[in-house]
């Protein structure tokens, strides 16, 4: 397996703020399940900032794709992130938009023919289980819906990176293995998967998925096949 | 079927952004921005055209006065300069101003008596000159006359009036200032409108730009919005301005004053004034443009 996404030493501060991450490195294959945990505040959303693309870090590498993606040109971002899908912790639906058009956005951003748009959003619609609520605007759904939508709006443009933080936070057990489903699919047809979470039953659902733990903001005791530290620190 | 698509497709991308205008007074700043730079244009390209056509007027035109106290020697002297003018070849045109003319003209002044003879008033003669150097041809003219008296004036036309022309011009120079003053006035004016309608789409922006979505297909939307905005305030500027413009020329006509009635507006500078809103719009489009891709610049 060749890897997707490699970290370096990467850290990340905020301003003036100690560092959010420190001295991150890993890598991930492409085609493989990952989960990423750890309490709250450990750096878990800051991670996948960085995995999506809206934050550059403070220092290390960051390669992705084969490209070292701190230092890519900023006007070569889009077609990096293209090939991202992210499921955003508080959804970030755009509101005025139905679900079917924010499910559709990503489609439209890429330029795909309006002819051709219609049946991919109306099967994943469907499969969300919103077939009748594509016209309803966010603002009218529940919460487990608008978690639907996005999570239908980041697996819609078959990403080669799927970044997901807390997707099932809102839904019912039966969605959330629903979801866990598709992504499953997704993952067997070559996405690489990224899952932000605390669910530790939705963890165990997924036996062929490694685990990556942060704590205060460096990858720790990685009960997966990643490593953490790569070797040991201090050349022991 | 494929025009069908494209529209389609364009009313989606156009949803992307919240319906209605970018900024709520928008387009009223830019119809009252547009009404001033028409009324300021054409104000200028008006005095333009009656500081052209006085000038045309008369740059060629000069008066001889015949200063001359004595009637008897004042009309014999009126006769031989009409004779020494009129084989001048520098002299296209000679007319005397009759003296009953003079009297009527000068008779709010210097009351009754001006007909009776008894005050010495000067005989005139209109003198249109050929095309060409004025102020050389009345230099010759001058050159000419002295050698039959020394009582004979030659007076251009253009000195008189050169005052006015040169206020008229300054008012026409003053009125291409407040165009220029008024563009960049709309110029910011739409700059403000941008980037308060940037921030207040900031989420979706955000969204967009982590699906991929260039810069340039971002700012599309807003100008889109913003070309709407600035042709509805164009043309509502634009069509005030116009009705104002006609009734202002109705007004000037009835006046029967040859200087105002001087003040027109030939077909070529309706053609400059319609091109105002077309270039409010391009000025409106572009700055809304450069001012997104700006703000878009400072993000990742």
């Amino acid at each position: 397996m060749s890897a997707i996404v490699q970290f370096e030493n990467v850290g990340l501060r905020y301003g003036l703020d100690s560092e959010t991450l420190s001295d991150v490195s890993f890598s991930l294959n492409s085609g493989d399940f990952y989960f990423l945990t750890g309490s709250s505040g450990a750096g878990k959303t800051s991670l996948l900032k960085l995995l999506y693309l809206a934050q550059r870090p403070s220092r290390g590498v960051i390669r992705m794709f084969g490209e070292d993606v701190v230092t890519l040109p900023r006007k070569r971002l889009p077609g990096f992130r293209r090939r991202i899908g992210v499921v955003f912790q508080d959804f970030r639906l755009v509101p005025h938009l139905s679900a079917y058009d924010n499910i559709a956005l990503p489609l439209r951003v890429a330029g795909m023919d309006e002819g051709e748009i219609d049946a991919p959003v109306s099967e994943m619609l469907n499969w969300v289980g919103l077939g009748d609520r594509g016209q309803a605007r966010p603002a009218t759904l529940s919460g487990g819906e608008q978690q639907r939508v996005a999570i239908a709006r980041a697996v819609i443009g078959r990403p080669e990176i799927l970044v997901a933080d807390e997707p099932t936070g809102n839904v019912d057990a039966d969605m959330a293995r629903r979801l866990m489903t598709l992504f499953e699919a997704l993952n067997r047809l070559g996405t690489t998967i990224v899952v932000a979470t605390h669910d530790l039953p939705l963890m165990a659902q997924v036996a062929s998925a490694q685990m990556m733990r942060l704590d205060k903001g460096r990858l720790a005791d990685p009960t997966g096949a990643l490593r953490y530290p790569p070797r040991p620190q201090g050349g022991a | 079927m494929a025009r069908g698509n494209r529209r389609t497709a364009a009313a989606a991308r156009h949803r992307l952004l919240p319906a209605g205008r970018v900024a709520g007074p928008m387009p009223w700043i830019i119809a009252i921005m547009m009404f001033l730079t028409v009324l300021a244009a054409a104000a200028g390209l008006g005095l333009g055209t009656a500081v052209r056509a006085m000038s045309a007027d008369l740059a060629g035109r000069a008066t001889v006065q015949v200063v001359e106290a004595d009637t008897q020697q004042r009309d014999r002297l009126v006769v031989r300069v009409q004779q020494a003018l009129r084989g001048n070849r520098d002299v296209r045109q000679v007319t005397p101003v009759p003296a009953a003319t003079l009297a009527e003209q000068l008779r709010p002044w210097l009351g009754q008596d001006v007909a009776s003879g008894d005050l010495p008033i000067p005989a005139l003669i209109d003198v249109s000159l050929t095309p060409g150097d004025a102020k050389a041809k009345v230099d010759r003219l001058r050159r000419a006359l002295a050698g039959l008296s020394p009582s004979l004036r030659v007076e251009p036309h253009a000195a008189f009036l050169a005052p006015l022309a040169g206020l008229l011009t300054a008012m026409g120079w003053l009125s291409g200032g407040l165009v220029l003053l008024m563009g960049l006035a709309t110029g910011a004016v739409v700059v403000l409108a941008a980037r308060g309608a940037h921030d207040s789409h900031r989420v979706t922006i955000e969204v967009l730009h982590l699906m991929g979505a260039t810069d340039v297909q971002i700012a599309r939307l807003f100008q889109r919005r913003i070309a709407l905005d600035a042709t509805m305030g164009g043309a509502l500027g634009f069509s005030f301005a116009t009705l104002v413009i006609l009734v202002i020329g109705v007004r000037l006509s009835a006046t029967g004053s040859q200087l105002m009635g001087a003040v027109a507006l030939p077909w070529a500078s309706w053609v400059l004034l319609a091109a105002l809103p077309i270039a409010g719009i391009l000025l409106s489009t572009l700055t809304g443009r450069w001012t997104v891709l700006r703000a878009l610049r400072r993000s990742l």
